[in-house]
């Protein structure tokens, strides 16, 4: 019992000294702006930011990363990193704009004046129409690059998402259904 | 010397621990999306698993047997894992900057990494000498660091690869994970 305590305060000791003496020998001063901003972070070590933890990624930031990843910190974080760094404050990423859904060019027909401006424009080809003839989108080629949009002289091109065909429906991802599907335990049984 | 040559073809094959025993899948799965990454993590772990292995031997043999203190091997083995890769730590960011940018962030990822324990408790199991000691975390971790590049080599070709969507991201990574340990259990044949 005690020559178990003993061993263990002197393992003890010898490793604190051992590291205490690493952490005085081998100090190595950050630059003053990782400090700053590492102050800053919550200091959660989430990784959410892509980051293995928040030091790592105050010396990202420090080095010319997006300011706007920490997620926990949010936009109050964000701003004073901005402050400290005296550069613009980044919006925060919002994870609904992400879904990224493939859009296409949609023509309000009442509005086109068939000027064959995006007709030009476009560089595959989607648009069909003549000179004085109301033009249309070939949704199947539109590749929504946005190319036509500025060039419409009555603003009438606007970019939607594209329908879903059977050929690009896909099983939804399991992780989005899963909840929905789960039956509630007083629900009735078929 | 032929038994160190057994020892390490014993772990680096035949006993792998990531595909045979199943310790250190955490780095295994984490840190295996990229080569590099991947070899970074592997030459940390082989750092610090030798090192360790002796220092746990060490500590095991001169401290706790002698007085009956067996039963405490884990946390004192927890101890010297943490301590080793501190100090492993704050040394490589003092004296070799370049180094540390590869590995440094992996460094402290290797305190939680099962297969430096596990070396250290079958050392003790397997009533291993000093060298044989060595011997056998040098083989584990190259075992480790072997496994990790395959397997980050695959994910790479895996990541642009046409997989179909309900198998994309993890559960292809469990599944080839899954294969390779089948294959490895081909090494079984090389031992009677």
């Amino acid at each position: 019992m005690i020559s178990a305590i003993l061993i263990f305060l002197g393992l003890a000791v010898l490793f604190g000294l051992l590291l205490g003496y690493a952490a005085v020998k081998f100090r190595v001063e950050a630059p003053p702006v990782v400090e700053e901003v590492d102050k800053i972070l919550p200091q959660i070590q989430c990784g959410q930011c892509g980051y293995p933890g928040c030091k790592p990624y105050a010396e990202a930031v420090a080095n010319g990363e997006a300011i706007n990843k920490c997620t926990p910190g949010g936009e109050a974080v964000m701003l004073k990193i901005a402050e400290i760094l005296g550069v613009e404050p980044q919006p925060m990423e919002n994870e609904e704009e992400k879904e990224s859904t493939r859009k296409v060019a949609f023509i309000h027909e009442q509005d086109c004046i068939g000027c064959m401006h995006c007709i030009k424009a476009c560089p595959v080809d989607a648009i069909v129409g003549t000179t004085k003839a109301v033009h249309t989108v070939l949704i199947n080629e539109c590749t929504g690059c946005e190319l036509c949009v500025p060039v419409c002289p009555t603003d009438c091109i606007e970019m939607r998402p594209a329908p879903e065909t059977p050929r690009s429906w896909i099983w939804p991802d399991p992780e989005t259904v899963l909840p929905t599907t789960i039956p509630k335990l007083d629900a009735p049984r078929p | 010397m032929e038994s160190y040559f057994l020892i390490l073809i014993s772990t680096v094959l035949v006993n792998n621990f990531v595909l045979v025993k199943f310790l250190g899948l955490c780095p295994f799965m984490g840190v295996s999306k990229k080569t590099d990454a991947a070899l970074g993590m592997g030459l940390a772990t082989t750092f610090v698993l030798t090192l360790s292995a002796v220092l746990s031997y060490l500590i095991y043999t001169y401290l706790l047997a002698p007085f009956d203190l067996a039963y405490l091997k884990t946390i004192a083995f927890i101890i010297a894992i943490a301590a080793v890769v501190g100090f492993t730590e704050m040394a490589i960011h003092k004296t070799s900057p370049a180094l540390y940018q590869v590995l440094g962030i992996y460094l402290p990822l290797i305190t939680t990494n099962c297969a430096v324990l596990g070396v250290a408790l079958l050392n003790v199991g397997e009533q291993n000498n000093l060298i044989e000691s060595a011997f056998y975390g040098l083989g584990a971790s190259l075992g480790f660091t072997l496994v990790l590049v395959a397997f980050a080599a695959m994910r790479e070709r895996i990541a642009v690869a046409d997989v179909p969507r309900p198998f994309q991201g993890a559960p292809v990574a469990l599944i080839t994970a899954g294969l390779m340990s089948l294959a490895f259990m081909g090494f079984s044949g090389l031992v009677k």
